[in-house]
Parts: structure tokens; sequence; C-alpha cells
């Protein structure tokens, strides 16, 4: 027998038991945080019971934040003496529940944190390492989800799957280390995971060795001047996007005391290409979104031979002024392929 | 290893090259080639990519624009105080693709400060090119950096200086340093390579200035500069298409940097 079935009951002395050496993180529903009055917000937070493990909805935010939180503190200054920040909690390891996309989007982070120039980024490394990947099985696409298009809809990446309904909970052990758990909590049953095959939005990709040059100053991007309001949300959002500032900052306490830390930048915001003296480059919004869309779509595969978008819409899910992602990769392919006069 | 730790240094010396540039010389072991940069950081205060001016046994200079909260705090310290850096990081200059060849050398304001390794190389290693022309611009005379290594430098190699804005005193030429490149002499048995380092507007033009003198654009070189927090290929500052300014540069050929659109 290939599979395991819990009910909540049991899946719950499951999570107990693997709470003794691991952190559990899943998506989480929190009420009445979202961004209409009376709608939750979904993100990712510590979990001991089944139940609090959200897995009808699409988080807000990515897992990212769990290997590359929002802020984080690289040194520690004091007087004379510059500190690494350490790792609480060090040897206890990551147990996160996510999806094939995200899955796929932490690979794309490697990418840049553990390949990129050669050197590993220690911070990432340090987090990565104690992660370990439970899949939750997408039983359909969700709104604005891309990942077929994508190619980010599979994985066989994680040390266990799972298919949750609302009665019982389906799973698949795929690392000998966790057999004797589910052996003990979980009954027998045929269960393999399966992925989505079709999104209701779908994306042609600029499957192009060199971008025309035309394109960089390309009428497309000129909507987005006056649409885009820099927020950063799409930035945040992403589970690939990477970019960071760092800064130092002193205590008020004591001026000579203080800490080095990055924090989550993105190609979006004011500032993010500004150098002393003044210069800056992409003032215009829609030249931002050209940026970030040839690094989702071109770039990115350009250096790495994969592309760097998961299709996981988030960026679309978020967006104050409705912009889509989707709409503007296919727009960009309409105008490579030449026919831009048409709907399809 | 943590890729972000700093290495405590002593400032060993202070040169106060112009009003706005001093150059701080660093005691350090740490070998770069001409063209690299280093990030320097003064903890609770910052860190930032600041490139190479000089450097020899034991010790490496930085030349450094007071323009903003990290440089201000540089130019308050003294000889014998602490600096942290952290590198060298980046590709410099192509010294073997040099060699044996005639080189031309434009350098903009503080553009001259990543060049001057490369000049110094040459100056003590005449025979390792077949020529070697130094085009300076600045904007008025009291921008002038580096005066006296400039005055060394004209004993062996053809230097012109130029300013866009000369006063009384200035006894140079005046003027755009792209008009400085119609009028010079280049050899013509193509074996040539050019660098051009400045603000992006003047390499920009200079570099368009050198193909209109039938230099082809692999051979020409530029330095780029860029906002970058990591200096290592992860913050992503400093990206321009697939190119990340940090590691593929911030030396790239003409070639490659001519269709980078940032």
């Amino acid at each position: 027998m290939s599979g395991h079935l819990f009910t909540y009951d049991s899946m719950d002395k499951f999570l107990s038991a693997l709470a003794a050496d691991s952190s559990i993180y899943a998506p989480v529903l929190l009420a009445g945080r979202g961004r209409f009055s009376d709608t939750p917000l979904v993100r990712y937070g510590r979990v001991s019971r089944a139940k609090d493990i959200c897995w009808i909805h699409k988080s807000y935010l990515s897992p990212k934040e769990l290997l590359f939180p929002p802020r984080e503190t690289l040194f520690y200054f004091t007087p004379g003496r510059m500190e690494e920040a350490p790792l609480g909690d060090d040897k206890r390891r990551t147990v996160l529940f996510l999806r094939a996309c995200d899955i796929n989007g932490i690979h794309r982070l490697d990418r840049i944190f553990l390949e990129n120039g050669g050197i590993e980024d220690s911070y990432y490394r340090r987090r990565r390492e104690k992660l370990v990947f439970f899949l939750i099985e997408c039983s359909e696409s969700f709104e604005n989800c891309f990942c077929v298009s994508m190619g980010a809809n599979m994985t066989d990446d994680f040390a266990a799957a799972f298919r949750f309904e609302e009665e019982r909970i389906l799973a698949k052990c795929a690392s000998y280390e966790y057999d004797p758990l589910f052996a003990k909590f979980a009954d027998s049953a045929k269960y393999e995971p399966n992925f989505v095959e079709e999104n209701a939005v779908k994306v042609r990709l600029p499957e192009i060795k060199e971008m025309p040059l035309e394109l960089y100053s390309h009428k497309i991007w000129d909507e987005y001047n006056t649409r885009c309001i820099a927020c950063g949300r799409c930035n945040t959002s992403c589970v690939t996007c990477s970019c960071f500032s760092i800064s130092d900052i002193f205590y008020d306490e004591n001026k000579n005391c203080g800490e080095r830390r990055r924090v989550w930048d993105g190609c979006h915001l004011d500032g993010f290409t500004d150098m002393a003296g003044g210069h800056r480059f992409r003032e215009k919004n829609g030249q931002r979104m050209r940026f970030k869309a040839f690094h989702k779509v071109y770039d990115f595969k350009k250096r790495f031979g994969e592309n760097m978008c998961v299709g996981c819409g988030r960026c679309d899910d978020v967006c104050p002024e409705y912009i889509s992602f989707s709409n503007c990769i296919n727009k960009l392919a309409r105008e490579i392929r030449g026919d831009s006069g048409k709907n399809t | 290893m943590n890729p972000y730790r700093t290495i405590q240094s002593r400032i060993i010396g202070i040169s106060k090259d112009a009003e706005l540039e001093w150059t701080f010389r660093v005691e350090t072991s740490l070998k770069p080639c001409p063209g690299q940069f280093f990030q320097l950081s003064l903890p609770t205060i910052g860190e930032a990519p600041i490139s190479v001016s000089g450097f020899g046994d034991g010790w490496v200079d930085f030349t450094i624009r007071r323009v903003g909260n990290l440089t201000n705090a540089i130019h308050g310290l003294k000889s014998g105080d602490s600096i942290f850096i952290r590198g060298p990081y980046g590709k410099g200059f192509p010294l073997d693709k040099f060699t044996g060849t005639h080189l031309v050398i434009a350098a903009g304001g503080s553009g001259l400060a990543p060049v001057k390794p490369l000049i110094s190389k040459y100056f003590d290693n005449q025979s390792e090119l077949k020529g070697l022309d130094i085009l300076l611009g600045f904007k008025n005379p009291g921008s002038v950096i580096f005066p006296d290594e400039i005055k060394k430098w004209k004993k062996k190699f053809n230097v012109v200086v130029t300013v866009d804005r000369g006063d009384n005193l200035w006894k140079g030429k005046t003027g755009l340093i792209t008009e400085r490149v119609k009028e010079m002499n280049l050899p013509e048995d193509g074996n040539v390579n050019v660098v051009v380092v400045g603000p992006p507007a003047m390499m920009k033009f200079t570099a368009a200035e050198f193909v209109l003198r039938k230099i082809p654009q692999e051979r020409i070189w530029v330095s780029f500069e860029r906002l970058m927090s990591c200096g290592i290929g992860k913050c992503g500052h400093c990206k321009i298409d697939y190119h990340y300014v940090c590691l593929d540069g911030p030396v790239m050929n003409y070639s490659m940097a001519a269709r980078l659109i940032d």
C-alpha cells in the first residue's frame, strides 16, 4: 500500500509527534485581517493542529518568508565587535506545508541565494537546510493561477504529500525517515498526489533567445506608467522575488550599538536603483514593469535555464490596481509573435 | 562561511585629492586586480561598494567622494581609525587582452579612480603595452583629482586633460572629452584597446565616439557603477538584463554593455 489515511484526530497526534524536533508551518487563516472588511487573510504561520492548516484558499503571502524573512539581522554591533546574528532553535527542523508552485519557487530562490556568482548566502543556507517540504495537493486551480503554463504545477521534491478533505486527510510518505511516524499514526490507504493539469489562465511565453531592442521601450509598457502605483505588493507576495537592501541601524539607548539588517526590496519600489550622488534608473513605473516581466519570463532563464515565474498568480491577487501579470506576459508574447492585433 | 563578514582594517593614510574626493589608504593583505571593488562599511552607519583606486604591498587605496551618510562619516575618520572591508569583488580589466596592444584610457571625473591602478600598473611596466594615451575630463579645474599623478604620468605617456568649463588660470584644454576623442591620433594598425570609465552619459557618448573612430565594440571596455547591497549576486540591485554588475562587471566589454538596458 503506497499511501496513508488520517482522521483529523490522528493527524493531530502525528503533528504533535513531529513537533518534538520540528517547527511546523502552514498557511493559516487569520479572521478579519484581509484587504476588505470582514475578510480573512491567509498567510504562513506556525501550526500544531490539523484544523489550523488552511488548505481551501491560496495564501496571500508566499512561504518564502520562512527562508528569507522580510527583515533579518545579519550582524549585531557592540563597540569594537561585530557578531553574526544567531539562528534561534538551531537544531529544530522546519516542516513546511506548501503547494507545488511554491516548492518550485523555492528552487528558484536557491538559484539566487545558493548558486549565483558561486557564493552561498549563509543566512539563507542555514534556514534552507532545515527545511522539509510537505506538499499540499491542489484539488483544483485557484483564481489567477497559471502554474501549468510555467511548468511549475508538478514536483517530486517533497518528504510527504497530503490531500486535505473535510473529514479526512490522505497522505503519501516519500521519505524513509518519516515512514515510522506515518505507520504509527495513520491507516493504510491508496493515495498518489494529483497535480493541477489545467488552469483557467494560460500564458504564452516569449520563447526567444534575444529580446528585440524595441520591446524595451515598447508602448505595451506605457499603461503601467499610470496604473502601477509602485507599491511593491507584487514583489513582496512573489515567492521568487529575492531582492533586498542592507542597512545599519543604531539603538536609541546606545548609539555605539546596533545591527546590520537586510530587508525585502523590490524593483517596483522607489529608490531601488538610487545611487549616492542622485543618479537613478527606471524612473517610470512602466519601465519597472518591463524590468520585472523580463526577469520573470526571459532573462532569469537566460542565466539559469528555467523561467523565474512559477505562475502562482499572487501578484495578480494582491495588486491594488488590478494589474494582471499573466495578461502582461501574453501581451509581450503577442508583440514578439507579431500578431498583436488578435485577441488570443 | 559568512560572505557578509567584514574585516576590521586600519586606515594608514589620507590624501585630500579634491574638495569632495579624498583617498583613504587601508592596511590589508587582500590583493585586488585593477577595476575591482570592495564593500566598505562603518558599523551602525552603513556599507557601500567602493572601487579600488590603487594598491600595493599590504595596502589598498579607496578614493571616496563625499555624497552621503557613509561617505560623510568616512571623511570624518583619521589615520589610525578602523574601517570594515570585504572583497575584492567583480571582474577587473582584462589585462591579458591589453598586453602588446596600444591602450587608450578615457576617464571622466571620479571615473579616474578605478582606472588609476591600471595606469599605475603600466607606468611601472611600460613594455607590456605598445603605447598608452590618457584622456581625462573634469567639470572644472577644481575637480581635477590626482594632479600629482597626472604630472608624473605625463613623463611617460600622452596625457590630455580637458575641463568642461575653465577659469582664468586654466591652461589646459576646454570642452567635453568627446571632442578630444575626435581630434586624437589613433594607431592605424587596429591593434588598439580602449577603456572608457565615467558617469553614464560620458561613457555612452565617449564609447560612441570611439566607435565612429572605427574602434570595434569588442575592443572597448567600460566600467559600470550601480547601487549594490551585497556585491555577491544576491541583492538584485545591480542587475541589468541577465547580468549582475557585481559578478559580470563592473568592467564589461562594450559589445555586451552597449546592449544592456536598465
